[in-house]
């Protein structure tokens, strides 16, 4: 049908002097249209439509979700765990970097196995194991009953469940970096005098900064984001055990679409600032290993 | 031989006292009461729920739905790699940058965009509607959020293996008048195939697991549009935690088998560049 013309073209194309050019361009402006479609269809469209569906009706609607009182409690919830569950990830990934990296000993590679063990975990999974623990019907359920403590459904059960689900993030970026920046330095410092203390902050910290805070970054944006986990541990109490994630889905179920992603905007901005930050480190040479 | 070398560097002591303690109170101890949990069944108990309609109809959905999406970033996530690290065009920096945004984006933010976008009066679903394609509320939807959340994995693993092809190679073949899809068979795909397994794999670990992003576009309807994560959440709510349990074991077995997996590849691909000479 169409072959005639179409087989003339190519045997021209193939034929001409600089026809191997032109098909490379070809091909190159077609995989850069194909990537882009792509990532326009799955995500440049979602990430507009979270910004263009809270402004729909009006910055004023928009700005009054952040006046109602369980959208406040919520955002300070996520505040809160954040503020709990990231400097004590920091310490157990300095802790855990430095004792892997700075020491040789049996059974390292089965530690660092079992540190990244919370990422091959289902997030619903990581929530469910201290309701298994803590819940009613769960290990402790009973005698937290008796003593009138609450852990599920109330702000420890989320504070817990969050730690679980990033626990490897700082972790997993320090302990590749040390290893490969070596104990010379150290060694050094150590033999000319310095304290365990004047070490580990003059020469260990400095030496790593980048690789702390781009883990610190990625395992706040976790924290303040993650939804599975501490969804089966909260017990979704408006205004008590909502975090921002878990707000923006009852919003949403109440098809109140502005507030839902006039919520879901704020963490938008979030993911987006980490990104920055995150470039911005890449660019002072540091390279995730 | 000693349980360690010795060091001149202090602190073993206590950061490794802290490791394993931490270790064991957040992850180890709670992972273990799962297991226990699931064991304190009998067999028949155990196996009538994990083989249970719903439950089948749930791996059924989990576990394709993942495949297909892996396979799709598979095709999606080279190309992206590709014109990433061979082409030079405007916005391309942006774009690289943007690639770990699902790794960024809370999953329920992600969940409720896509949904707007792919349902029926969305900027996309609108058009896909008139076809006949339903994407919001059926597996599509569920493939579409994993394949999302799938992508960044594949991108970022097939990257530095582009970047090492060597490209004196790829001349010195078309010189010797070698096709353009000669070379790419036999020069770049052999370098970049085991990061495409190992893309594939963390992608599909990562989808299995999945739950914010895939509960509100799929429909949730038992044994059609349920998920398995989801089946446990209903489970837990019913405070049927045995239930519960044994789901979770069967998921963890799985994500094992599958990190185990991405262990050997990276093995076999390290050992196939050694072997080439690279």
């Amino acid at each position: 049908m169409a072959g005639g013309p179409i087989q003339a073209v190519r045997e021209e194309l193939t034929t001409r002097p600089g026809g191997d050019a032109l098909w490379a361009l070809l091909t190159r402006w077609l995989l850069i249209a194909l990537s882009l479609a792509f990532l326009a269809a799955l995500l440049f469209a979602p990430l507009a439509t979270v910004f263009a569906t809270a402004l729909e009706h009006g910055v004023k609607l928009y700005l009054a979700t952040f006046n109602d009182a369980d959208t406040r409690s919520a955002v300070r919830l996520t505040l809160l765990t954040a503020a709990v569950v990231v400097p004590l990830n920091t310490l157990f990934g300095l802790a855990a970097s430095w004792c892997i990296a700075k020491f040789e000993f049996k059974g390292k590679s089965f530690l660092i196995t079992l540190i990244d063990l919370p990422l091959a975990v289902s997030p619903v999974i990581s929530g469910m194991v201290y309701v298994l623990l803590f819940g009613l019907q769960g290990w402790f359920g009973h005698f937290l009953q008796e003593h009138d403590i609450s852990i599920i459904f109330a702000l420890p059960g989320i504070i817990i469940a969050t730690m679980f689900v990033t626990f490897p993030y700082v972790a997993r970026e320090l302990i590749p970096l040390m290893q490969q920046l070596g104990n010379d330095e150290e060694e050094a410092a150590m033999t000319m005098g310095a304290g365990a203390w004047m070490t580990f902050f003059r020469v260990t910290l400095p030496k790593v900064r980048w690789g702390l805070i781009y883990g610190v970054i990625l395992c706040n944006a976790r924290a303040m984001g993650e939804f599975g986990a501490v969804s089966v541990v909260s017990g979704h109490i408006r205004g008590l055990t909502n975090t921002m994630p878990l707000h923006i889905e009852i919003l949403y179920n109440e098809y109140n679409f502005t507030g839902a992603f006039a919520v879901a905007s704020l963490l938008t901005l979030l993911a987006v600032l980490t990104l920055i930050i995150k470039t911005l480190v890449e660019r002072t040479g540091y390279k995730r290993r | 031989m000693a349980f360690r070398q010795p060091s001149v560097l202090p602190g073993f002591g206590l950061t490794f006292g802290f490791t394993t303690f931490f270790l064991s109170a957040i992850v180890l101890i709670p992972l273990a009461a799962l297991v226990l949990m699931a064991a304190s069944m009998h067999w028949g108990e155990f196996v009538h729920v994990v083989l249970s309609p719903r439950a089948l109809g749930s791996y059924r959905l989990s576990f394709g739905a993942s495949v297909l999406a892996a396979g799709i970033n598979l095709v999606f996530g080279f190309i992206i790699a590709w014109t990433l690290v061979r082409y030079e065009f405007p916005g391309r920096k942006l774009i690289d940058a943007l690639i770990d945004m699902p790794f960024a984006l809370p999953t329920a933010v992600s969940g409720i965009a896509l949904t707007t976008v792919f349902a029926e009066s969305g900027w996309i679903g609108r058009y896909l509607s008139l076809a006949g394609i339903h994407v919001a509320y059926t597996w599509i939807g569920v493939t579409v959020a994993l394949t999302l959340i799938g992508m960044p994995f594949m991108v970022r693993t097939v990257q530095p293996a582009l970047a090492e092809v060597q490209r004196d190679l790829e001349d010195a073949a078309e010189t010797l008048g070698a096709g353009r899809l000669y070379v790419f068979r036999r020069i770049i795909l052999p370098t970049v195939l085991p990061a495409m397994l190992t893309g594939f794999t963390l992608a599909f670990a990562r989808a299995v697991g999945e739950y914010g992003s895939v509960i509100f576009i799929a429909g949730n309807l038992p044994m059609k549009t349920e998920i398995t994560p989801l089946l446990i959440v209903i489970r837990l709510e019913e405070f049927d935690y045995r239930g519960a349990a044994a789901l979770g074991v069967v998921m963890l077995v799985i994500s094992f088998a599958v990190l185990l997996a991405i262990n050997l590849l990276q093995t076999w691909g390290r050992r196939r560049l050694v072997a080439t000479g690279r």
